[in-house]
């Protein structure tokens, strides 16, 4: 069943066009990557999909399934000015919010969703802290937490090992492949192109050119070849 | 000194006065916090001049129930002003100095050419500085403010968690299911609210002291949204009631004596929080 599907979708910033007539959908249990080079409009891409951009011009089709409170997210940046007062545990139970309905505060099942999601972080000990305080990769980890806490159907996770040392960014991926096993559906940006090769069940790789299909298609393809021969000669 | 405090509270205007005066300061400095950390205090500061435009331009109608008026137009001022605001396109401050200098301006020449008072001068100075007693409050208008500020203390703690999500960080909240362009105009309603109900206390030109300083006091100290909430409500309570007794006592301006407390709360919480950050080094 499709989750998403996205048709002749051209988006960007006022008039001017990053990606045009794009093509794809996102099933049930998918792990889509996406992934492409810097400024290639991936970001701009899942902020369009959220609904927080209005496209140029295609359309966007959720399906049926999936309503707007079952929804996950983790942004690249987040405009958080420096001296917001904020507690690592009052930002992660802000993921709990959908869950809420016309409930005006939390219950006990949030507030362990929100213990459990911390626990899976390793953040538990900073749950007093305040968040300007915290460092980059603590900080990615409470947004993370918070980004679960928010997941029934869907994550949309926008470089989500960034800031996160090794270790960390491999239990990441275990993680969300865990998730995946769960039956949620994963979209994630990622410039880790051999992550991707190993976790995800589709890429979609927009830049000057534009393809999607499963990971084994995009694998043997000109693109994915020539884009995975670059990354080995970084790394 | 004490006595004659205590002889003054025998009168039951003093008491209504007090009572009104807190429960104003307070729903002004819990709205307070959001509005700073949004970004958003221009809007206080622009609607206050509104509503002088506004109230200049009741009086000039010579209504006897001014709010009919005031109101509604500064609610609707709320709203373009929040939208201008979030337009990237329309430089956003300058939009809000133009609506505010022009109803300043405005108010003034109406009330100059409209006024049947003969004191002219003395009703500007107390429209803008709040007047110099707020013991002239007529019952009605006090169970008025009352209930006014009640509703809005029940709506901000109603919606506590999706306020401090939608201020957090907006993108997320939309992206996850919460509508925050509606707590966004919410905000900016309930601000417009405020402002016009504290009018009576401070007058136009002062509002913002209220809405801004105790936010900002509290954020010197505590570094969690809930222990900034609690502590600015605290402190916008303490110092609106001494401030009031100050000027009782001491004959000055109301609203000028509650914001010249705190500012000097302002000054102490920002001491306090320097010792703190030295201590925990
Ligand atoms: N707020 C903005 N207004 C106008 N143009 C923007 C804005 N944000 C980004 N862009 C432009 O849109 C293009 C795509 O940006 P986007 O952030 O989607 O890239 P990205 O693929 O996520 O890159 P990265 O890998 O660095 O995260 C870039 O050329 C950028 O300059
Ligand atoms: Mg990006």
């Amino acid at each position: 069943m499709a989750l998403i599907t996205v048709s002749d979708l051209t988006f960007g910033y006022d008039s001017r066009k990053i990606v045009e007539n794009l093509n794809f959908s996102v099933s049930s249990g998918d792990y889509l990557c996406i992934v492409g080079e810097n400024g290639s409009g991936k970001t701009t891409l899942m902020k369009t999909l959220l609904h927080l951009k209005e496209p140029i011009s295609g359309e966007i089709l959720i399906g049926s399934g999936l309503k707007k409170n079952e929804i996950g997210y983790l942004p690249q940046h987040t405009a958080v000015q420096k001296d917001f007062p904020a507690s690592v545990w009052e930002i992660v139970l802000s993921g709990c919010q959908g869950r809420c309905g016309l409930r005006p505060f939390y219950n006990k099942d949030d507030k362990n969703i929100a213990l459990n999601n911390m626990e899976r972080m390793g953040i538990t000990s900073l749950a007093s802290r305040s968040y300007r305080e915290l460092s980059g990769g603590q900080q990615q980890r409470v947004l993370l937490a918070r980004a679960l806490c928010a997941t029934r159907k869907l994550i949309l996770l926008d470089e989500p090992v960034a800031g996160l040392d090794v270790k960390a960014a491999s239990e990441m991926y275990k993680l969300i492949a865990e998730l995946n096993n769960e039956g949620i559906t994963i979209i994630m940006i990622s410039h880790d192109i051999a992550a991707a090769a190993k976790y995800a069940s589709h890429i979609l790789h927009i830049g000057r050119t534009v393809f999607y299909g499963s990971t084994e298609e995009y694998l043997s393809s000109d693109i994915g070849c020539f884009f995975l021969s670059q990354q080995k000669g970084v790394s | 000194m004490f006595e004659n405090l205590f002889s003054y509270l025998e009168f039951p205007f003093v008491r209504y006065a007090l009572i009104t005066g807190v429960m104003i300061s307070l729903c002004s400095s819990l709205l307070g916090v959001t509005l700073v950390l949004k970004r958003f205090s221009f809007i206080g500061d622009g609607l206050s001049h509104v509503a002088f435009g506004a109230i200049a331009v009741a009086s000039v109608f010579n209504l006897s129930n001014r709010m009919i008026v005031v109101m509604p137009i500064t609610v609707l001022c709320a709203v373009l002003l929040l939208k201008t605001g979030q337009n990237a396109k329309i430089k956003g401050d300058a939009a809000i100095a133009m609506i505010s200098v022009g109803s300043l301006a405005l108010g003034y020449l109406l009330m100059n050419i409209f006024s049947t008072s003969s004191n002219l001068s003395g009703d500007v100075c107390s429209t803008l500085f709040g007047s110099t007693s707020m013991l002239t409050l007529s019952k009605s208008e006090v169970i008025f403010s009352i209930i006014l500020s009640a509703a809005v203390i029940l709506i901000f703690i109603f919606f506590y968690n999706r306020i401090f999500a939608v201020t957090f960080d907006e993108e997320f909240a939309s992206a996850s299911g919460t509508i925050a362009k509606n707590y966004n105009l919410l905000i900016a309603v309930v601000t417009a609210v405020i402002i016009v109900i504290a009018m009576k206390l401070v007058g136009s030109l002062l509002i913002s002291a209220l809405i801004v300083f105790p936010a900002l006091s509290s954020m010197r100290i505590f570094k969690s949204f809930k222990s900034v909430t609690i502590f600015s409500a605290v402190i916008a309570a303490v110092c609106s009631c001494s401030g009031m007794i100050i000027s009782v006592l001491a004959g000055t301006p109301v609203g000028a004596t509650i914001v010249a407390v705190n500012a000097a709360a302002f000054g102490v919480c920002w001491l306090i929080g320097i010792i703190i950050g030295r201590s925990a080094k």
